[in-house]
């Protein structure tokens, strides 16, 4: 099996069907037609830029330029979690609790894999690096996004219920436990859906990617388990991090709930 | 024997108080709507930031941790808050309990099964009663009581104030309460206090003549 090179003429003709969506989207007047352009630019940008990126990256294998380029990952990563709150944390903690999980787990889970079980050399060789921890990031994104929304808004509506317990003598960690817990297995979900039905019901992305490259689709398979895995576990260490901040930073030092830590409510 | 003491307890909207309720005592808090007495209650509480000091006996606030303070000093508050789905659940489990709260339960008109009852099925004062039952039942020295009888018919309205007449006597219990009804302030023969202006002060009445009986 061989890596059939796509050519531009080719991209172009996939284009052309976001095209046509949407122009179908303007004819029956669904709205997004200019949304969705500009999300395919964006991709479109993002993607063949990462591919320069990576091209010089792996030419050089240098630790600034990869640490630089993880950094800027995680930074946006951080404020695409922030986006999708409801109820955000007033403050630099807004940005900050979803930054720091994601930086713990999606991290030492990465360097984890690479130093124990992929075992390349050096461990930050970028071919190996830059699309776990992009994967990884990717993952715990949405679940540590969900979780954290899950909590600030089951808080916020629930404060009679909070409070309740803290008057009858109840910790902080106590009186927010059955919020803190649905708010994890609601982030914890995805992940398990989508390892349930992986290779049943859809054929995982990177996976597919894999295979259109050329890889053997039993190798293909054994990579897309070990990134499961490692997503799970990334997934389920970051929300369990940002849930435990999270929840802490709802009390202040008296275990008084303080709402008046989250910003009013969007949309 | 516990009294409550507050020492320049300052919150936003009051003048920094001193007040003390003596071990076993009654003290009537009213006053205008939005003057801050449920403020008041919740800041002793330490459910919202104050500053100064309160004093449980000789156990100051700040010298607990704020769940131990507040399972000593129970707030039941005007709008009872419910978070498990059978009423039973909200109560302290048997074991810990100094005895079976049916006892209670009886006295507030309910049987034992009601603690199988739904939360959401119960009625506004059935609620208040039970949130009542589930305050008592985590024994706290100091009672503060927020409209503890507003939505109560008068058989039950005297079920209430018998308990927590008698809870304040056995126990020795200083209680601070919150109430709108001038008739049940007579009937109790508590101290009588009043919110004017952000400051507490005594409630001045043609009927002084009881309270100078005390």
């Amino acid at each position: 099996m061989s890596l059939i090179s796509l050519g531009p003429f080719d991209l172009a003709l996939a284009a052309a069907l976001v095209l046509l969506l949407a122009a179908l989207s303007w004819r029956l007047r669904l709205g997004v037609e200019r949304r969705m352009l500009v999300a395919a630019a964006r991709s479109t940008v993002q993607l063949v830029l990462l591919g320069l990126v990576l091209k010089v990256l792996f030419d050089t294998t240098s630790p600034w330029l990869i640490g630089l380029l993880a950094a800027v990952m995680l930074s946006v990563a951080g404020f695409e979690v922030m986006a999708r709150q409801t109820r955000r944390y007033r403050g630099p903690w807004g940005y900050g609790i979803g930054a720091l999980s994601m930086f713990l787990s999606s991290f030492s889970i990465t360097v984890l894999a690479l130093t124990l079980i992929i075992r390349v050399e050096p461990w930050y060789q970028p071919q190996y690096l830059i699309p776990l921890l992009g994967m990884l990031l990717g993952n715990t994104m949405t679940g540590i996004a969900v979780a954290l929304d899950g909590l600030t808004r089951q808080a916020h509506d629930n404060r009679e219920r909070i409070e309740a317990r803290l008057m009858l003598g109840a910790t902080w960690g106590e009186a927010i436990a059955d919020i803190r817990r649905d708010a994890l297995r609601a982030g914890l979900i995805p992940i398990v859906n989508a390892m349930a039905t992986a290779g049943l019901v859809s054929l995982p992305g990177m996976m597919t990617g894999q295979i259109l490259a050329g890889s053997p689709p039993m190798e293909a398979a054994k990579y897309q388990l070990l990134i499961m895995f490692l997503i799970a576990a990334g997934t389920g260490l970051g929300s369990l991090a940002a849930v435990w901040i999270g929840s802490r930073r709802l009390f202040d030092e008296r275990e008084r709930l303080r709402l008046d830590r989250l910003a009013a409510g969007r949309r | 024997m516990s009294a409550l003491r507050l020492q320049a307890l300052q919150l936003r909207l009051l003048e920094p108080i001193d007040l003390t309720v003596e071990a076993g005592e009654l003290v009537f808090l009213c006053g205008p709507s939005g003057a801050g007495k449920s403020l008041l209650l919740r800041a002793i509480a330490d459910l919202d930031p104050s500053t100064g000091e309160a004093w449980c006996d000789d156990t100051a606030r700040s010298a607990l941790p704020a769940h131990a303070w507040r399972r000593r000093v129970g707030l039941l508050p005007a709008d009872s808050g419910w978070w498990a789905d059978r009423v039973g659940v909200h109560f302290p489990p048997a074991e810990s309990a100094e005895h079976d709260p049916a006892a209670l339960l009886a006295r507030l008109g309910f049987g034992p099964e009601v603690l199988d009852w739904e939360v959401r099925r119960l009625s506004t004062g059935e609620r208040q009663r039970l949130a009542l039952a589930r305050l008592l039942a985590n024994r706290p020295e100091v009672l503060l009581l927020d409209e503890a009888t507003a939505n109560l018919d008068p058989e039950n309205r005297a079920r209430v104030e018998a308990v927590i007449g008698d809870y304040r006597a056995e126990r020795a219990a200083a209680v601070l309460w919150v109430s709108h009804d001038p008739e049940q302030r007579e009937r109790m023969n508590g101290r009588r206090l009043v919110i004017r202006d952000g400051r507490i002060e005594p409630e001045l009445q043609a009927t002084d003549a009881a309270e100078t009986g005390r």
